[in-house]
């Protein structure tokens, strides 16, 4: 394993639930199937795989200029994961500690501007020209409240959303990703970024004000 | 964002501290005037209500689907990796 990829601490303990070899393995948890996946189990392996590959593509796309190199820095980090799994010792989720390694691996793949130019982007959350003089809205804020339905909101924007999630800044849509779409919370997500939470939160800000208006304009553009 | 005490916020810096608010790291008495400014202002009430659902709406959002190829391709890695360790 590389140097550069997190090591749980030696002296924590491990915290490893018994393994139950009877469950079919796609409900079974995480820790279950690394139990399984040290003894060489190969639909131990596959069920991982197909769990968390889609996430750590589109994560690892976010560092690398191509799906290609995407695809490698994921590859590659399968088999750390497969050749480090005893030294995973669930300090941390085993998801925390399988992007950590990804997020490794996917910035020496990539190349990235350093990380002092975190928050270069202080742009507004909205458009000043929407504000009047004294700071308050110029016109009235529609109401989404008739969307409310979820699955309907879903199927209506998803289409726009990805799209506005693709158009982030890097450092925007990394954080978007793993808070918003995997639902990872703040303290996992500055572990495996290695950021603090107060850079976290104004990157959030940003990357969540930006596809807001996004979808705004998505609605102004339908006519509603 | 500073804010200067004692002073009502008004709604443009009110989306700026919509984050924070959501992620509970408003000090209480800036969150106090946020929730004020909430109680008479329609619009950024709307407008909180608008970034709720965008972050639900975020995360409704699934990665493509692993194709038949890569997942043969992984799953030879790790036969050979196997192979090799036994
Ligand atoms: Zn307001």
């Amino acid at each position: 394993m590389a140097s550069d990829e997190p090591l749980p601490d030696a002296h924590t303990s491990t915290g490893w639930a018994p393994t139950l070899r009877t469950m079919d393995p796609a409900t079974e948890n995480d820790v279950e199937l690394l139990s399984r996946l040290r003894d060489g189990d190969e639909a131990a392996f596959v069920t991982l795989v197909t769990r968390y590959n889609g996430s750590m593509l589109r994560l690892a796309r976010t560092y690398v200029p191509s799906a290609a190199v995407a695809e490698e820095a994921v590859q590659d980090t399968w088999m750390g994961v497969v050749r480090g799994v005893d030294r995973f010792e669930g300090r941390s989720s085993f998801k925390t500690w399988l992007f950590r390694i990804l997020v490794n691996r996917a910035r020496s793949a990539g190349t990235r501007e350093p990380r002092d130019l975190l928050l270069t982007d202080d742009s507004p959350a909205v458009d000043p020209s929407r504000f009047d003089a004294g700071g308050a809205w110029a016109r009235p804020l529609e109401s989404w409240e008739t969307d409310a339905d979820d699955r309907l909101l879903a199927a209506t924007w998803s289409g726009r959303l990805r799209d506005a999630l693709g158009e982030l800044p890097p450092r925007q849509r990394e954080i978007v990703i793993l808070r918003d779409v995997e639902g990872m919370d703040s303290g996992d997500v500055c572990d495996v970024l290695g950021i603090s939470e107060g850079n976290q939160r104004v990157l959030l800000h940003r990357g969540r004000s930006r596809l807001r208006a996004a979808l705004e304009s998505e609605f102004e553009s339908r006519g509603r | 964002m500073l804010l200067r005490r004692r002073e009502d916020l008004v709604c443009q810096q009110v989306v700026e501290l919509v984050s924070d608010y959501l992620e509970g790291a408003l000090s209480r008495s800036n969150r106090k005037r946020f929730e004020a400014h909430l109680r008479v202002c329609p619009n950024c009430t709307n407008y909180l209500e608008q970034m709720r659902a965008t972050i639900r709406a975020t995360g409704t959002l699934t990665p493509d689907d692993l194709s038949p190829e890569a997942r043969a391709e992984l799953t030879d890695l790790f036969r050979n990796w196997r192979g090799e360790g036994s």
